[in-house]
């Protein structure tokens, strides 16, 4: 019993890393309609910012904090003078480019800072409370808290707010949504600023675990794509139930189901999307979206 | 008083020219038509105005040249565009897309007003506040995109081809709207139709395209009274 509420509390821990991304997946794609492959690429460099600063003696809440300013720029600069010329075209086109920008951002923190695996020092304390007799890491369960208090920002943005429902007006009609006045240039730069603002979030907390490096995020990525396809593109609360659920049962495969074992467990994400997908196109949250010609 | 005035406006997409020398003028409280075929330049010439086209000439509205402003700057000066096609936000609700077009709006008990008026307006709509844009039939998606316009209070409305695609009495009813709107709140407008029968039950005087020129403007009465426009686009 104590294995398995270590294996589920852990599980929680890793699937709110996935679970972060995945956010700041979602917000892009509410906003622009675009899946951003960089994503993860653009955590790591403020993860690395972060970590530069650190070493400079800033105190490690300012660092993170700083960091989190320099994504919100990074987001909203690479939209301007990078996405912007695609996103009125093809949007094959734009996605491409995101994977593009992936590469570039991943060889430039490598060219930066090398590709050797530096210490990133954790949020947290280090020590373990006990939980229903069980001891959980304070690391996990600070983790969990920040995700649920991102995922309940993300969802009081878009449903409550005027600036959440200006994203999604110019996500899904741009011209229409400039016909009612809405800034659109200046909302999508909004948008890609405050996903990098959770990108950010999620490399600092993933850093002290991984160990900094350029390819850091490359297999949360995978995750968070996941999460994105299980949860449904237009849940945030959605992706991130369903990130945990990735991050949960991932674990618990590996340890009871004998032929998966921590070499197959990377499938197990994988089968539940193939699953998903055949029973509940739209993901387990999503809404189904009506195409009218 | 003039609110807006076109003079010899040209525009092109890419080395295709669309308009070559459209005029007209609208006065406070007006409604202007523009008629003509397919293809003619009526729904350019209102992107024209909206800055959603790169034009040449001179666009004045309310004595201030705006071309080469953008759509948003344009709608913020009070010009409601209600595009060809409607335009809705799929995803959103009835009152999220209404919302929208208040966006520019400080005045929150202004702005839950004029939704209760809309929905006077449009009745259709009030069954389905809560429902999707892309839930809504045709027509109620037409009433939707002139609701959205309102939501801005604007000073000028923009009407692109409202009739487009749906049945006969369906139209009406949304001209009915459009006509009580106009009298109850002296929104000039610009309404651009196919349907020419169903714009002189609106439009005060209009003008008639021809390959992106104005060709014959006149009262509604002088137009009407044609051989060449009751051939043309009066069906007789």
């Amino acid at each position: 019993m104590e294995k398995f509420v270590q294996l589920v509390v852990d599980g929680l821990s890793t699937g709110s890393v996935y679970a972060a991304l995945a956010l700041a997946i979602v917000l892009v794609h509410s906003a622009t309609g675009l899946i951003n492959f960089a994503q993860g690429g653009m955590a790591v460099l403020a993860a690395y910012v972060a970590w530069v600063l650190t070493n400079q003696g800033v105190p490690l809440v300012l660092a993170i904090l700083a960091s989190i300013l320099f994504s919100f720029l990074l987001g909203a600069v690479l939209e301007r003078f990078l996405m912007r010329r695609f996103e009125r075209g093809d949007p094959d086109t734009a996605v491409v480019v995101t994977i593009g920008l992936l590469t570039l951002v991943t060889g430039i923190a490598g060219w930066l800072w090398g590709y050797n695996n530096q210490q990133f020092p954790s949020l947290f304390p280090l020590d373990t409370v006990s939980v229903l007799g069980v001891s959980v890491s304070v690391r996990s369960i600070g983790t969990t808290v920040v995700i649920v208090v991102a995922m309940v920002a993300v969802q009081a943005l878009f449903v409550g707010t005027k600036l959440g429902l200006a994203l999604r007006a110019v996500a899904i009609n741009p011209q229409s949504a400039a016909y009612s006045g809405l800034p659109v240039e200046r909302l999508l730069m909004v948008g890609w600023g405050i996903a990098a603002v959770l990108g950010a979030v999620a490399g600092a907390l993933v850093a002290p675990q991984l160990t900094l490096t350029p390819g850091m995020l490359d297999n949360a990525l995978v995750y968070a794509l996941a999460a994105v396809i299980l949860g449904g593109l237009t849940s945030p609360v959605g992706v991130v139930v369903a990130a945990w659920l990735i991050g949960v049962l991932e674990n618990l495969a590996a340890v009871y189901v004998g032929f998966i074992g921590f070499d197959l467990k990377v499938a197990v994400p994988f089968i539940l999307i193939f699953v998903v997908l055949i029973v509940r196109p739209q993901g387990l949250f999503g809404r189904k979206t009506v195409v009218r010609v | 008083m003039t609110l807006l005035e076109l003079e010899d406006v040209t525009a092109s997409y890419g080395p295709v020219q669309v308009l070559d020398g459209v005029s007209l003028s609208v006065p406070e409280n007006g409604a202007f038509g523009i008629l003509g075929a397919n293809g003619a330049g009526k729904t350019t010439t209102l992107r024209a105005i909206s800055g959603a086209v790169r034009t040449g000439g001179r666009i004045v509205f309310d004595g201030k040249d705006i071309s080469g402003m953008r759509p948003d700057q344009v709608a913020a000066l009070g010009i409601a565009h209600v595009p060809e096609g409607r335009g809705s936000f799929g995803d959103l609700t009835v009152r999220e897309n209404l919302r929208v077009g208040a966006y520019l709006r400080k005045d929150r008990k202004g702005v839950d007003e004029d939704i209760d008026y809309c929905l006077d307006l449009f009745p259709n709509l009030q069954d389905r506040i809560r429902s999707n844009a892309s839930a809504l039939s045709g027509g109620e998606q037409q009433m939707l995109a002139v609701a959205r316009a309102i939501m801005s209070k604007p000073r000028m409305l923009l009407l692109d081809e409202a009739s487009l695609g749906l049945a006969p009495s369906t139209a009406k009813n949304v001209y009915d709207a459009i006509r009580r709107l106009r009298l109850e709140s002296g929104i000039a407008m610009v309404v651009v139709e196919q349907n020419a029968n169903l714009a002189f039950t609106l439009v005060d005087s209009a003008t008639v395209l021809e390959t992106g020129r104005s060709v014959l403007t006149g009262t509604s009465a002088e137009l009407k009274g044609m051989d060449e426009i009751r051939r043309a686009y009066l069906g007789g």
